[in-house]
């Protein structure tokens, strides 16, 4: 079992004594990070992989039908051979787009999606590099994807692209917000940025315990930050064609379809790291723990996906800013105060203060919503 | 710590290849036929009328203005929050006072209409 459990650091380590051998060790040291990253693009190429297939099947069983059944066993190539026909189809530029940006948003687009996974602790001493701004390096890569989507909307001079590229914008940093604001939770917790770090300080409570509103305010603005449904504006079928990638066909539009699913797998990635406990767990080796868990997230994120319509614009936007701003807000000062109040008072009472803190939060926003409603309807009876 | 900064300048660059290399075996294997009618410019069969790149609505900035003043104390929250364990009260009190400018500043936002979206 120790063998196991460690199957993966262990490899790396004989490896890199094995080149040491006959390199010299910066040469070593090269050649073990061209490596891992060779496993990190692997890692997503295969991570789209199997998630398209599971995606598929889980929404087609969820709408009573069998998904993809025809290619491989249970359907398991059908990816493989939607890449082949991908790659072999004609792309097709639009004469009046403006060539430069439409061809550079598909690269740019891919581009914070490996450089997020870098920092995901995958198991014990299984991260790729250890930051100690590890967090707010997420944050402030991830975000460039805006960037990308909004080029790929401006540069196919398509007017639904267009209007799915702002729809993107005004989505994806309304969401920011609260979900910087809900992870900041943890942070106050293990006082480091480290995502490793952040693990470690869960190795006696996971923080869903201790912050389950924070939680799921993290889960809500995370489905929207990677614009699934249902949050899915900017690619809304029914409203603008296909939203910011209408214009897009071939292996342009294989790279948006890679960073879209991946990046729901990081953010279910990142929630499990910051709330579940990251790999963290009994028996199992610990990126099995990991990948359990960064699924289970992937499943729900799934579950949303078949079950929920989509949301209307204004809608949208006012649940970011009326709802989960000063929600996230309340329970970022109850969390300080909590924090405060249980200092040396031991584990058992910071769970216990958390829990009634964040019953109280929910308590008082269910009054303030009757109180709204009721308000409302009074001043309808009245005029 | 260098050695990971190192890693993701690596990273980087991989990243960066990696979609370009698959565009160019793409580019290799695929057929090219460009057609005048192909290459018009979609919308479900139409002809597109009018200037694409227009002026859009004020609403997209006045969010972005909000979410500026937002972010800017995000950044401020970070450090606040990973030495929360050693400043105490202090920075409990002093929080609540930043944060309560802010959200000041949302209800007044809130109340001029600026989160309606209409």
């Amino acid at each position: 079992m120790p063998f196991l459990n460690d199957l993966f650091v262990n490899l790396s380590s004989w490896i890199h004594g094995f080149l040491a051998h006959f390199l010299p060790l910066w040469a070593a040291d090269l050649v073990m990070m061209l490596f891992t990253i060779a496993c990190l693009i692997a890692f997503a190429v295969t991570t789209i992989i199997f998630i398209n297939w599971l995606e598929r099947k889980v929404i087609g069983r969820i709408q009573d039908r069998y998904g993809p059944n025809r290619v491989g066993p249970l359907g398991i190539l059908q990816c493989v051979a939607d890449m082949i026909k991908m790659l072999t189809k004609e792309d097709i530029t639009p004469a009046q787009a403006d060539r430069l940006i439409f061809n550079l948003a598909p690269v740019m687009v891919v581009v914070p999606t490996f450089m997020v996974l870098a920092v995901i602790p995958f198991g014990r001493g299984m991260v790729a590099a250890d930051l100690n701004v590890g967090f707010l390096y997420i944050m402030a890569v991830s975000s460039l994807t805006t960037i990308a989507i909004l080029l790929a909307g401006w540069g196919s001079r398509n007017k639904y692209s267009l209007l799915g590229g702002v729809r993107v914008v005004a989505q994806m940093m309304s969401y920011e917000i609260p979900m910087v604001l809900s992870a900041l939770g943890a942070i106050m917790l293990t006082g480091s940025l480290s995502m490793v770090s952040i693990v470690a300080g869960q190795s006696r409570v996971p923080f869903i315990l201790l912050q389950p509103l924070g939680f799921l305010i993290y889960l809500t603005s995370a489905v929207a930050e990677v614009n699934r449904a249902p949050f899915d504006l900017p690619e809304a079928e029914s409203e603008i064609i296909a939203g910011y990638h209408t214009e897009y066909s071939g292996i342009k539009y294989a790279m948006f379809l890679l960073a879209e699913y991946v990046n729901a797998f990081i953010v279910s990635a990142i929630a499990a790291t910051l709330f579940l406990g990251g790999w963290q767990g009994p028996l199992l080796p610990s990126y099995i723990w990991f990948f359990l868990k960064a699924y289970a997230i992937y499943f729900v994120l799934m579950w949303l996906r078949g079950t929920l319509p989509r949301l209307r614009i204004d809608q949208l936007m006012g649940l970011a800013w009326r709802f989960l701003v000063p929600l996230a807000l309340v329970n970022l000062l109850v969390m300080g105060l909590v924090i405060t109040l249980t200092q040396r008072k031991g584990l058992f009472s910071l769970v216990l203060v958390s829990l009634v803190a964040n019953g109280l939060i929910v308590a008082a926003v269910v009054i303030i919503y009757a109180f709204a409603i009721w308000r409302r309807r009074q001043v309808k009876v009245t005029t | 710590m260098l050695s990971d900064y190192a890693f993701l300048g690596l990273l980087l660059i991989a990243a960066i290849l990696f979609p370009l290399a698959a565009m160019f075996m793409a580019f290799l294997i695929r057929p090219k036929k460009p057609d005048p009618t192909k290459q018009s410019t979609y919308e479900c069969g139409l002809e597109t009328i009018g200037e694409t790149w227009v002026r859009f609505r004020v609403q997209y900035y006045i969010y972005a203005l909000v979410f500026v003043i937002f972010d800017i104390e995000t950044v401020f929250l970070y450090p606040w929050a990973v030495a929360y364990n050693q400043l105490g009260l202090f920075a409990l009190v002093e929080m609540f006072i930043f944060l309560g400018v802010l959200v000041g500043g949302l209800l007044y936002a809130w109340r001029k209409g600026v989160l309606e979206w209409f």
